[in-house]
């Protein structure tokens, strides 16, 4: 194991974040907190509580789960598409280094910057709404887990896109809606049971579901299910990528 | 001299059909600097891709220092480092973060002087801490160099290493080649440029169509394959050539002397009957010169030849 290599990936990586400090991480905490000032405070002041917490400190698990989600495939796609746009990438296939320590160094640092940005929004949810944490552990536990699994996805993703406007289609046709629809800003308690069916085909629930039960110990769905879920998704992202490291799909001629 | 890379029957066939490689054989010995020429699209880039583990082999087998490209990939690659043909680099990285990333790759942690060693070599130190984006093109093609150098490989590829660079950083790139190759690094270089690989190849390999036409050390490839042209100066200079004197081999130079074309390798250069004829001709000599047709001729007529050869074959 190479891990000079995926340190140095990991550094490389982790320096383009703070070089960019701006694009990185003002754009997602101002974006979050419009949204707090809008749901929580302008609109929220008129919502009745949510399972038994104020619709302010309701949304804010959703709203960490939405930004962590686009943030890991964000990072994750954009840091493996961009060597192969600008023509590095051929600097990693030459040097002595395995597809897994490749994987390791760019998913571990899209990663990292996900959670950075998770933790500085839950940070800047304390000034706008009180709200406390049931279960750290666990919330901490579902927040890696997720930055993880859709770091993954973000590098299946960077691999497979041809194109700056195929690295942007799916997470604006497909995750977004998902992440949207998932539960982030209602319980899907409060749905119709036609669209209660629905939601439970979408992955996204689960892992809103169980990372607002860390914080307040209610969920839509059993916390174990939820766990099963995220389990299941980085499941299907490692085999992919298992399957793309075989066959050299994407990166090999 | 032992051999550091070692090729047998490479082939690579793309998707389409297409083969880039029909089966290059080809033994890179340890220290020297090899040469490869050939017209765009002749299979060089691939040829090098290959070897350092971009390009997947159809066929075929390399090892560099022992070590099989596939099967033991990461003591191949850890003695190679590849000058790419682009500049492909980082535009708002700076030059050292670049350069201690390659590093960082091949295993290499912290900072030994090498990478200080290899800066100042290349005079980039001052510029060390400059994003790429500032850097003038033959800045950048320096920043590559640097970067291939910064685990200190022992075989070098260069993919056209002075392609569009002015003459003055082609020199500048010729005294760095021979400075490694002092230093003991074995150097692959492919350029279309003849005066280069005659400037400071050992050996010549002529690639064309995927195929590696010939490999042989340079100057007896022009000792072998050479034309030579003798000019007879005269003590008068000729306005025209005397008819007795008339063929094919022979032309007249501006200021009125006799050049006269012959291949080293024919049984009789014709130079004594003409010579004798020159004086049956009443003419007074006052020089001789002898001068070896350059690289590019020889290549120019392997190239055609390898072409209509392979045509002649497709007709039969």
């Amino acid at each position: 194991m190479n891990w000079t290599a995926v340190i140095s990936i990991y550094l490389f990586e982790m320096h383009r974040f703070f070089r960019t400090i701006a694009q990185s991480f003002l754009a997602p905490v101002i974006s979050t907190s419009l949204y707090f000032v809008v749901f929580g405070a302008a609109i929220g002041s008129r919502i009745q509580e949510v399972d038994g917490v104020s619709y302010g400190a309701f949304i804010v698990p959703g709203l960490i789960m939405l930004t962590v989600i686009t943030q890991s495939i964000s990072n994750a796609s954009f840091g493996i598409y961009f060597p192969k746009f600008i023509g590095t990438f051929s600097e990693l296939l030459a040097a002595p280094i395995s597809f897994l320590e490749i994987v390791l160094g760019y998913v571990g640092a899209a990663a990292t910057k996900a959670l950075i940005i998770g933790v500085i929004i839950l940070i800047t949810a304390f000034f706008f709404v009180d709200f406390s944490i049931e279960h750290p552990l666990a919330m901490l536990t579902f927040l890696v887990l997720t930055a993880i699994s859709f770091s993954l996805f973000g590098f299946i993703l960077g691999i497979w896109a041809g194109n700056f406007e195929q690295l942007q289609i799916v997470p604006l046709l497909i995750v977004t809606p998902l992440v949207f629809l998932g539960g982030s800003f209602y319980s899907i308690s409060m749905l119709p049971p036609i669209w209660q069916s629905i939601s439970m085909f979408n992955p996204v629930v689960y892992l809103i579901s169980g990372f607002r039960w860390a914080f307040y110990g209610a969920a839509d769905v059993p916390i174990v299910t939820s766990l099963l879920a995220i389990g299941v998704f980085t499941g299907i992202c490692l085999y992919v990528i298992w399957w793309i490291f075989r066959s050299g799909w994407r990166i090999r001629d | 001299m032992r051999n550091i890379v070692e090729i047998k029957n490479l082939k690579k066939s793309y998707k389409g059909g297409f083969e880039a490689l029909k089966g290059v054989n080809l033994d890179i010995r340890e220290g020297e600097i090899l040469a490869l020429l050939g017209p765009n699209g002749a299979g060089k880039t691939t040829l090098i891709s290959t070897v350092c583990g971009i390009t997947t082999a159809s066929s075929g087998s390399v090892s560099v220092g022992g070590h099989d490209i596939v099967h033991d990939y990461r003591a191949a690659r850890a003695m190679i480092g590849l000058v790419p043909q682009e500049i492909n680099l980082e535009p708002f990285e700076r030059v050292i973060n670049t350069v201690r990333f390659s590093r960082g790759l091949f295993g290499r942690s912290g900072d030994d002087g090498t990478m200080e060693k290899v800066l100042r070599q290349l005079s980039l130190w001052d510029k060390k801490d400059s994003q790429i984006r500032e850097l003038s093109g033959g800045m950048k093609r320096r920043v590559l160099i640097a970067k291939a150098l910064s685990h200190d490989p022992r075989v070098l590829f260069l993919d056209e290493p002075t392609a569009g660079v002015d003459v003055e950083l082609r020199k500048d790139m010729w005294e760095i080649v021979a400075g490694l190759k002092a230093a003991g690094v074995t150097i692959i270089l492919t350029t279309h440029y003849i005066e280069e690989a005659e400037a400071i190849a050992d050996r010549v390999g002529v690639v064309a169509k995927g195929e590696l036409m010939l490999v042989e050390d340079k100057d007896k490839l022009m000792a072998r394959m050479g034309q030579k042209e003798l000019e007879v100066q005269l003590s008068a200079p000729l306005s025209e050539i005397p008819g007795a004197l008339q063929s094919d081999d022979l032309r007249l130079s501006k200021d009125g002397a006799l050049i006269y074309t012959y291949d080293t390798r024919a049984e009789r250069t014709g130079i004594t009957s003409l010579l004798a004829a020159v004086a049956q001709e009443g003419l007074t000599l006052r020089d001789l010169v002898t001068r070896q047709s350059s690289l590019e001729e020889i290549f120019v007529n392997l190239v055609h030849e390898g072409g209509s050869k392979t045509e002649a074959e497709g007709v039969a």
